[in-house]
């Protein structure tokens, strides 16, 4: 089955929930508004539908393979990707000296999600470019941007991100490759590991952005730098040079995102060009790594709603039972298919609005020209960003789950592609970043470090909520503000608290910022039935989905809060030889 | 040389078409809708002129809903200049009444060549672009899959019963478009951009002096029988008696 972009919902959200056109008023965006997004998820959806999903089973089914020219992709996707290319969605948030439409992050997000779901082995490609073009457009020299964003942003080269090493993954601290310099430029030796897109025949050149180590760096993490080693080396106009010692030297075999080929990358004193000032590699990769990781957890909610749109065809079309007519029932007029559809409808709007709005905070701090204000988005940047991904590719699990459930015993079987979703969605809590670091990442660097100050102001937006018609959102956001109370006053006396109350932390505001803009939505459909506007079937939906959230998925922020109040006693208590 | 463009929003066709309950119509209630793929197809085609040099400027005229100003800015974001709708509450015109308000639109703009395709996919009458051609008295060809500008000519191959027949018509002329003709483009995201800037005039059908008469009345909608399972059969002979006898195809 094909997939279609629920445009429907992405453009409501950001009408509704985002509150886009006052976010594009506030910017100074005269030509940007809610209807130009439309109008681009609109053409987005078609591409998606037409060009990209048709090739998502085939890459499933046929993966690259690694010969003597490098990488051969899974074919036809060169040919999808020089037609996403030619139609300039690559340059869709690159700066306009760069040949870029310059749009705001929410609408790469809303476009994104529709890329993700259609195909996300694909997908990945142009989400690393993303990657790279925010990274050297942040941090490299003019003189480096002027060659690289260009052919970046037209779709020209593609780019990829090096971190990790064999013994180098969570922790870059131990990052080992060497950059020895050499004239303008630096020699950059080592190996590098599951390095997604590393090598393919798609473009004439690939940028990948590497971290290693100068010969007198200090050790650790302050030891870090980033640098910019092209597939061909480029010549000063511009035009591509000799093949440079940037090569893949093997494929992974993967559980899931068969068709997006993940490489050993082997660097053997290849040319390199250092981006911005030696030993802030690390501190540049933060920068990126916002936009990184919100973009691993959209991929949480694309593959859901792939997921849902398969799930729910096939309990429309799967007869179980029989009428006293004699009539064959449609598994979806069972409750407890209900149930799972439900589950999987409700999620996916709650990931929808948390991934957008967080994403409208990126836009919210980069144009805001009050520094007061700005600095307050960019600390709520800070603060979603850990949610977004972790939750959001958390809750895909579950979703992804159901889709293979109610299939049934066919949806173990690979034909109906239900499994293909599951496995392509398990990398999404692991990669970026796995949970456990999103989730140590939000209770130490976004609430320990500014005493829960950020969190306590997002608890404190969430009660202004009027929720009187919602009686479960109290208890639930009674639960976050006891979270965030309970773990800064234990804390300090108990050193493993906050590893231990760190993922329930995460899910616990993942369920909670989920429900609040889920009923602020409903609130805003019913405002617009009251007053006759809109799509009525789709309105009365929203309201009901948003219900079913409220009375099932709502209440799991209680449970994550009695966990993090258990502490860390049980958890630590057995003696390692005891496992 | 000018061209005018007419186009239709329709369901899309991708979207599984149901029949609302007490049979009245098709149930466009949440509902996806599209430009009509033979209207793009016009559109595309239209393009394809501009950018071999041969037209100058590009309308696209739509009739209907506000709603429909999306298809407008589709087909502006394809590559046409400026847009024109004629808004009308009803959705269900007759394509006399389509054709009558086409001909004053053509009268006001006078272009050289106006594109239609060759049906909408919704109700598939495959009227309009005839009944325009007669009130216009414009020469017209149909089913076009090949369009060639030579002077103040067109030349037009068109898809026939048996084969191809070409027409040379005299400019002004109509031209309905078929699914050969070519492939329309995928939108350029900075041409989405550009859409949103060019000028799209509203008008009524009271502004072009036609009045909406209905001479057709939609009586009923039935979804199509079901199909009913196959069987199976013991021998070839068995198969041929079924064939004969049963499904009487042979």
């Amino acid at each position: 089955m094909t997939y279609l972009a629920n445009s429907q919902d992405a453009e409501f959200v950001l009408r509704h929930v985002v509150q886009f056109d006052a976010l594009c008023e506030r910017a100074g965006l005269d030509e940007v508004n809610t209807d130009l997004a439309a109008s681009i998820l609109e053409e987005a959806g078609k591409f998606a539908t037409e060009v990209l999903a048709p090739l998502n089973r085939f890459g499933d089914q046929n993966p690259p393979t690694l010969g003597e020219k490098g990488v051969q992709e899974t074919a036809g996707f060169k040919e999808i990707y020089q037609s996403f290319a030619e139609a300039g969605w690559l340059s869709l948030g690159a700066a306009e000296e760069f040949g870029g439409q310059a749009l705001p992050n929410v609408i790469g997000t809303a476009v994104n999600e529709i890329w993700q779901a259609a195909n996300m082995s694909y997908a990945l490609c142009p989400m690393l470019s993303q990657g790279a073009m925010e990274s050297i457009g942040h941090h490299a020299s003019h003189e480096l941007q002027s060659i690289y964003l260009p052919r970046l942003a037209s779709g020209g080269w593609t780019g990829t991100m090096n971190l990790t090493e064999p013994d180098a993954g969570s922790d870059l601290a131990a990052v080992k490759t060497k950059a020895v310099p050499q004239g303008d430029h630096y020699l950059i030796s080592g190996q590098k590991i599951f390095i997604t897109w590393g090598d393919h025949q798609m473009t004439e050149n690939i940028v990948h952005l590497v971290l290693a180590r100068l010969p007198d760096a200090p050790a650790g993490v302050k030891g870090i730098s980033l640098f910019i080693v092209p597939k061909y080396v480029v010549n000063a106009d511009g035009s591509l040079g000799a093949r440079n010692a940037a090569h893949c030297l093997s494929l992974e075999h993967k559980m899931g995102i068969h068709a997006s080929p993940t490489c050993v990358m082997l660097f053997d004193n290849a040319v390199g060009y250092l981006i911005g000032e030696a030993n802030k590699g690390l501190p540049y990769m933060f920068t990126m790594m916002n936009h990184a990781r919100q973009a691993v957890g959209l991929q949480g909610l694309s593959i859901s709603e792939r997921a849902y749109q398969l799930a729910r065809q096939y309990a429309k079309d799967r007869l179980q039972g029989t009428r006293r007519d004699g009539s064959r029932i449609p598994i979806i007029e069972h409750a407890d298919v209900r149930r799972m559809l439900m589950i999987m409808k409700s999620g996916i709007e709650a990931m929808r609005a948390l991934a957008f709005v967080a994403a409208a905070e990126v836009d919210r701090a980069r144009y805001e020209s009050d520094s007061d204000k700005a600095a307050f988005h960019a600390a709520r940047v800070e603060l979603y960003t850990p949610i977004v991904k972790g939750w959001l590719t958390e809750l895909s699990q579950e979703l992804t789950y159901l889709g293979v459930q109610i299939h049934g015993g066919m949806g173990y079987i690979e034909e109906t592609g239900a499994a293909q979703h599951y496995r392509d969605a398990r990398i999404l809590t692991i990669y970026e970043g796995t949970t456990g670091i999103q989730a140590a990442d939000l209770v130490g660097r976004k609430t320990l470090a500014d005493q829960g100050q950020g969190l306590g102001l997002l608890l404190a937006e969430m009660a202004e909520l009027d929720a009187s018609a919602y009686p479960n959102f109290a208890p639930a956001l009674a639960a976050g503000q006891a979270a965030r109370e309970f773990i800064l006053s234990h804390a300090a006396s108990d050193p493993q608290l906050a590893g231990s109350a760190s993922v329930n932390l995460m899910m616990l505001m993942g369920y909670l910022c989920g429900g609040w803009l889920l009923i602020k939505g409903a609130q805003a459909a019913q405002n617009q039935l009251a007053q006759g506007e809109g799509d009525p079937e789709y309105l009365k939906a929203k309201v009901i989905t948003a219900q079913f959230y409220h009375d099932h998925l709502l209440l799991r922020a209680l449970s994550h809060l009695a966990a993090i109040k258990a502490g860390s006693a049980a958890i630590m208590a057995l003696a390692e030889d005891q496992f | 040389m000018k061209i005018v463009v007419a186009i239709k929003r329709v369901i899309d066709y991708s979207v599984k078409v149901r029949v609302k309950s007490d049979q009245s119509n098709v149930d466009l209630a949440n509902v996806k809708m599209a430009l009509n793929p033979f209207c793009e197809i016009a559109v595309e085609e239209a393009v394809r002129l501009k950018e071999a040099g041969k037209a100058t400027e590009i309308v696209v005229v739509t009739i209907g809903p506000k709603a429909a100003q999306d298809q407008i800015r589709a087909a502006m974001a394809m590559g046409a200049d400026r847009g024109i709708w004629v808004e009308t509450v009803d959705t269900e015109l007759d394509a006399l009444t389509v054709a009558k308000l086409l001909a004053k639109v053509v009268q006001n703009e006078q272009p050289q060549l106006v594109l239609l395709g060759k049906q909408a996919i919704d109700s598939d009458n495959n009227q309009t672009g005839q009944m325009l051609a007669a009130l216009l008295d414009y020469p017209q060809a149909t089913f076009a899959s090949k369009v060639v500008i030579e002077g103040n000519e067109a030349v037009v191959t068109r898809e026939i019963d048996g084969g191809l027949q070409t027409l040379g018509l005299t400019l002004p002329a109509i031209v309905t478009t078929d699914l050969r003709l070519n492939e329309p483009r995928y939108v350029k995201l900075p041409d989405i951009m550009k859409a949103k800037k060019k000028t799209l005039d509203a008008t009524t059908p009271e502004a072009l002096g036609v009045s909406l008469q209905k001479s057709i009345k939609l009586l009923k909608v039935e979804a199509p029988a079901e199909r009913q399972g196959g069987i199976k059969v013991e021998s070839v002979d068995a198969l041929i008696d079924c064939l004969k006898n049963k499904a009487r195809v042979i």
